[in-house]
């Protein structure tokens, strides 16, 4: 019992980074970029969310949209001002910027908000689960946040499947000049991942700051390594990578933490990336690169 | 007045003048061809029209309105479409989408529209499906639809570019090398399409071709590029003829 407990928590805590993950992949099979920045979006979208929430009263799902409408926005900026300018930059070039707003992002929060810590109120307003005889307590948030990444998955893979707009993004990112050539607005599409990408970083904000109530401008620099990791772990570019890739990686943290050791659980992760990156280089659904000689 | 008039055209990368001086003239329905040693500059020309590469010098005047150094998808609304030399389809993605992409400028509907799947959408949608699939028809790749483009053999790829191209309802169709790697009779039926593609959608193609005898049985017009110059253009029989195109293809 107390393993499926773990196993649940540990899917809930994936969600999450499958969530912020999705970003990372999106804009990479896209723009082919690592967005550093993704992980500080996800914080910006935490204070949002606290902000109309908790200084101004309003209810937690109009806070959440109004939040993603706020990263939308910034997600918009980052993109046109920071990396449109070094579209066909080297790729080095456009990672130190992408690490350089990151950074930006978490001074202008510690300058904004100050460095104590903002405790969250939870987004969730739902009794826990209690099954087996009251052995197995499945939270509110866990339950949530798995529903919302379900959602999630679903709608946006509908998106890119079946979309005049989701097609043209997995047209850009098989051939970004074809694409263009075929009346595609390259900007545009990549504009729309960004846009989406940083929406779905707010909802991964609210959710991450409801299960671990403490806001502070550093909250986003965490998750988004790991899930980055999780990225990769998937198969950096693919969206159902993503979501295995996050999900199996909550869960090996969660289970680490529970039957290992607390403090070596962020060692572990980060073995799996080294292990997955020297057993197969390209994720478990990643892509398979053939060099053109 | 002519579909596309170009005029001194002209590109240097660096020091090198891979194109210099080029005009051409193109009238509404007709077929040309672009002729012309490795080297001599026939896809870079291409690329111009098509605005993969800003030309240095001259002007591209498509129906009546500058489109010299627009972005590419500017060009590819205002209605030139291409084929590429390496075939470029999205191999990831199936034949169908492949052709849905083609149609992106053709069918719209905003993104709005699509995340709360509004009724447009799916009448939208449903239009795009149909003519995707007529015009996969037309190239015989209906039964291909839900196959991943990367996995026809190669002669349906090369149609597949062409009903992609067409896709985005083009009034100037360039094709590039589309008869390379083909074998006589894929050539013989590679030129049955190019003629019907112009008598079925009326448009006019241009068309880059190694292959002299594909050229000159099917293209009324021929220019001939030279180091990027051009030194002969005219009727097949007189490019045939011309001396200095001899020398080109025999070196004197």
């Amino acid at each position: 019992m107390q393993f499926i407990s773990y196993l649940i928590n540990g899917i809930s805590l994936g969600s999450v980074y499958a969530i912020i993950a999705l970003g990372y992949t999106m804009v990479y099979g896209i723009a082919k970029m690592l967005n550093f920045a993704h992980g500080d979006v996800i914080m910006v979208g935490g204070y949002m969310v606290f902000i109309f929430m908790v200084n101004l009263g309003l209810p937690a799902i109009v806070s959440i949209v109004l939040a993603m409408a706020v990263c939308t926005v910034l997600g918009i900026v980052i993109e046109t001002v920071a990396y449109r300018p070094l579209r066909g930059a080297p790729s080095l070039a456009v990672l130190i910027t992408a690490i350089g707003v990151s950074y930006l992002l978490q001074n202008l929060a510690l300058l904004i908000w100050g460095s104590t810590p903002k405790s969250f109120t939870s987004v969730v307003n739902m009794e826990p689960l209690r099954l087996a005889g009251g052995q197995l307590v499945i939270t509110g948030e866990s339950i949530v946040t798995i529903g919302v990444c379900i959602v999630v998955m679903v709608g946006l893979s509908l998106f890119i499947n079946r979309t005049r707009m989701g097609r043209a993004m997995l047209a850009v990112s098989e051939d970004k000049g074809a694409a263009q050539l075929m009346g595609v607005n390259v900007n545009g599409t990549i504009m729309l991942t960004f846009a989406i990408g940083s929406a779905l970083a707010a909802v991964a904000g609210a959710l991450l700051c409801s299960s671990y109530p403490m806001l502070l401008p550093t909250t986003g620099s965490m998750p988004g390594i790991k899930a980055f990791v999780a990225a990769v772990f998937g198969g950096i570019g693919s969206v159902p990578g993503a979501m295995l890739g996050g999900i199996l990686l909550g869960i090996i943290e969660t289970l680490s933490k529970a039957y290992i050791s607390t403090q070596l659980s962020d060692a572990i992760v980060f073995s799996v990336l080294i292990i997955v990156l020297l057993v197969k280089p390209t994720g478990i659904l990643g892509k398979k690169i053939s060099e053109k000689v | 007045m002519a579909l596309l008039e170009v005029s001194n055209l002209g590109i240097a990368f660096g020091g090198l003048q891979a194109v210099d001086k080029v005009d051409l003239r193109l009238e509404q329905g007709g077929l040309y061809g672009l002729i012309g040693p490795n080297g001599a500059g026939k896809t870079t020309v291409f690329n111009m029209l098509t605005g993969v590469y800003k030309p240095t010098e001259g002007d591209i005047i498509l129906d009546g309105k500058n489109i010299t150094g627009k972005p590419p998808a500017t060009i590819s609304k205002a209605g030139i479409a291409r084929t590429f030399q390496n075939i470029r389809l999205f191999g990831g993605m199936t034949v169908l989408d492949n052709v849905k992409v083609g149609l992106h400028n053709q069918v719209k509907y905003s993104t709005f529209t699509a995340v709360l799947r509004l009724p447009p959408f799916f009448e939208r949608e449903r239009e795009m499906r149909g003519q995707a699939m007529g015009l996969l028809k037309i190239f015989g790749l209906e039964n291909d639809a839900k196959q991943m483009a990367s996995n026809l053999p190669y002669g349906k790829q090369r149609k597949l570019e062409i009903a992609r191209a067409l896709a985005t309802n083009p009034k100037l169709l360039l094709l590039d090398e589309p008869a390379a790697g083909m074998n006589p009779s894929e050539t013989e039926e590679l030129m049955e399409t190019v003629r019907f593609v112009r008598e079925h959608f009326g448009i006019t193609i241009l068309l880059i071709e190694h292959d002299m005898s594909f050229v000159m049985g099917l293209c009324e017009q021929i220019t001939v590029l030279d180091y990027g110059r051009i030194i002969a253009a005219g009727t097949p029989e007189m490019v045939r003829n011309d001396p200095k195109v001899i020398a080109a293809y025999l070196g004197g």
